[in-house]
């Protein structure tokens, strides 16, 4: 491919004093490509995207490399970062209530977007988001672009959100958990229209969240996340497929499926034993070896690298099938 | 269906919120947020209530834990009308319907060590006696280590947090647990441990749960009875496997057709 990716991150590092909340992170997300983060809290999955964005909380650190339309965002001035964010590189935060300014019409809000980064006049912005607007399937965007956030609904507020992230065309588009906070039945128009419009603009996706099911269903690649580490990388088909990793294999087993349900109730599901350990007491080895059913003595003291077959794991999950294709 | 005894139910409840007077001399409308509910739950039976949100799920937890008062209809606890019952029957009902809320982390207060709690309960529903026993095997029951008394909020996960809330529910010996959006706040591999122990206590004790949710898979792992409620009425009850694959209410459709799967995102069937 001849066309740059969208973005690069090479052992990136973020971490407060001596803690590091993300260790060695390194990925590729090709120009147009979409690739999700899977981790649960305390998994570093939202620094990881913080520090992308250049938005890391103060004492917050981020070491390595972030490639990104030719420059490294890792050493670039606050100045800089703040010229591109929303224009070469956005995003769309999990809760549209906080993230929208609560005393501004949402419609200038779009427009604040369009007016600093390209030489429009206001008046001309406000068109444009009008027409961002219209695109995002919103009802009555004329009227609804004189409204205040906290007169239309949630599934309403995040299209604001994803129309401001879109309105200038980035190469990159960051979604940390884009619908967890909205009504299931909202979930999907939201997702649908956010896979639609990144598609049209050709730009990047990279979908942070939780949730496999809504990774399964947008991403083309996969990254797993546990304590800091990408654990296991690859497509989506292969990984969910066919995890190799045990904290997959463990995350794919706890989902409930329409189709396990017995009806004499007796039915349960598996869980992962344990909880995600605490930044301060990391086991020594792999991270995720005290709930590991599979761990042994090398697993305790030697950090496994993501392998060829794309996991970090001493002993990886056989050929098992979990999900059934 | 044989003959059933339900230990907690809703009779026709009808429940309206007045709005504010748009005019001086014009009576204020009002809004119906439920409309003629029939809900129950019997001992040792787990059933859910799934609906958008908006739908009226909080508002029938509000009448269903007698918390609020019904416009019309009745709640009936053992049979009796928790409205009209005596005072020894309202202590009763008080003491045998218990909550779990969503966010373990705001529904505990974070001054107040674990132990101190658990104990709250029984303070407030003024239970006498040595309650130290109990602690324990309330703790036992949910699977927490006895050095968690001594502890404050923050120090545990969200799902430890969401066992603690459990516990608490059940300290005072409730029949009734109703759990609103219990796993919702919490990971995907806790979640499935909190799922699994809800079922276990259903099953030991002999309690009757009432699951609400609008995740319907995880109504449909836990519960053998699911009530569909949209814009304050039952549009839809039954078992749920029947209910998501032959649902014959829209309301229900949608609610179906709006859950992701794993396997329906890899076969590109999901958006």
């Amino acid at each position: 491919m001849t066309t740059p990716p969208a973005i690069e991150v090479k052992n990136l590092t973020v971490g407060y004093e001596d803690l590091n909340a993300v260790r060695g992170v390194s990925f590729t997300l090709p120009a147009g490509g979409r690739m999700g983060l899977v981790g649960e809290s305390g998994s570093g999955k939202s620094m990881t995207a913080l520090a992308l964005m250049g938005l890391l909380p103060a004492g917050w650190e981020a070491h390595g490399e972030v490639l990104h339309d030719g420059v490294n965002l890792v050493t670039e001035t606050d100045k800089a970062l703040s010229s591109r964010r929303g224009r070469t590189i956005s995003m769309v935060f999990q809760d549209p209530m906080s993230s929208l300014n609560p005393v501004r019409r949402v419609g200038d809000q779009i427009a604040d977007v369009i007016h600093r980064h390209n030489k429009v006049s206001r008046r001309d912005a406000m068109r444009q988001a009008v027409d961002l607007m219209v695109q995002m399937n919103l009802p009555r965007p004329d009227q609804l672009a004189r409204s205040y956030p906290h007169q239309i609904s949630g599934g309403q507020k995040q299209r604001i959100m994803i129309a401001m992230a879109l309105a200038c065309y980035p190469q990159l588009i960051i979604a940390d958990e884009p619908t967890t906070a909205l009504d299931v039945t909202v979930q999907k128009q939201v997702l649908r229209l956010l896979n639609a419009a990144t598609r049209e603009r050709n730009s990047a996706l990279l979908m942070i969240t939780h949730d496999l099911p809504v990774i399964a269903a947008m991403c083309d690649t996969v990254a797993v996340m546990y304590a800091g580490r990408i654990v296991e990388y690859g497509p989506v088909q292969d990984v969910f497929r066919n995890p190799r990793h045990h904290y997959t294999r463990g995350l794919l087993d706890s989902q409930p499926t329409m189709d396990n349900i017995a009806l004499d109730g007796s039915s349960r599901l598996v869980s992962i034993p344990g909880m995600v350990p605490p930044l301060q007491r990391l086991p020594s080895g792999c991270a995720f070896n005290p709930r590991c059913p599979a761990a042994t003595e090398k697993c305790r003291t030697e950090m496994p690298e993501l392998g060829p077959n794309g996991a970090a794991c001493w002993h990886p999950v056989g050929a098992v099938q979990v999900v059934e294709a | 269906m044989s003959e059933r005894r339900p230990l907690l139910a809703m009779q026709q409840v009808t429940q309206a919120y007045s709005l504010p007077r748009t005019a001086l001399f014009s009576p204020p409308g009002s809004f119906t947020v439920l409309e003629n509910i029939d809900f129950d739950v019997c001992a040792g039976e787990a059933v859910g209530l799934v609906g958008e949100s908006g739908a009226g799920k909080t508002t029938l937890t509000r009448i269903l834990t007698g918390m609020e008062r019904p416009q019309s209809g009745h709640v009936l606890f053992d049979g009796t009308d928790i409205w009209s019952a005596d005072q020894t029957q309202r202590a009763n009902f008080r003491r045998s319907v218990q909550m779990v809320l969503q966010n373990p982390r705001s529904s505990l207060d974070p001054r107040m060590r674990v132990g101190t709690a658990l104990l709250e309960p029984m303070r407030s529903l003024r239970i006498e006696g040595d309650h130290v026993k109990r602690l324990h095997e309330v703790l036992d029951q949910v699977g927490l280590d006895r050095s968690a008394l001594e502890r404050f909020p923050h120090e545990f996960s969200g799902g430890q947090l969401q066992r603690i809330a459990i516990a608490r529910a059940l300290m005072p010996n409730p029949r009734v647990l109703v759990a609103d959006e219990p796993v919702s706040a919490l990971d995907v591999s806790i979640q499935a441990q909190v799922l699994n122990l809800l079922k276990d206590l259903v099953r030991d004790l002999n309690l009757g749960l009432v699951f609400i949710a609008h995740d319907l898979s995880v109504v449909a792992y836990t519960t053998s009875r699911v009530s569909v409620i949209a814009s304050g009425r039952i549009v839809e009850v039954g078992q749920p496997v029947e209910l998501f694959t032959r649902p014959s209410a829209p309301q229900t459709k949608n609610l179906v057709d709006a859950v992701l799967t794993v396997e329906s995102g890899l076969s590109g069937t999901a958006l």
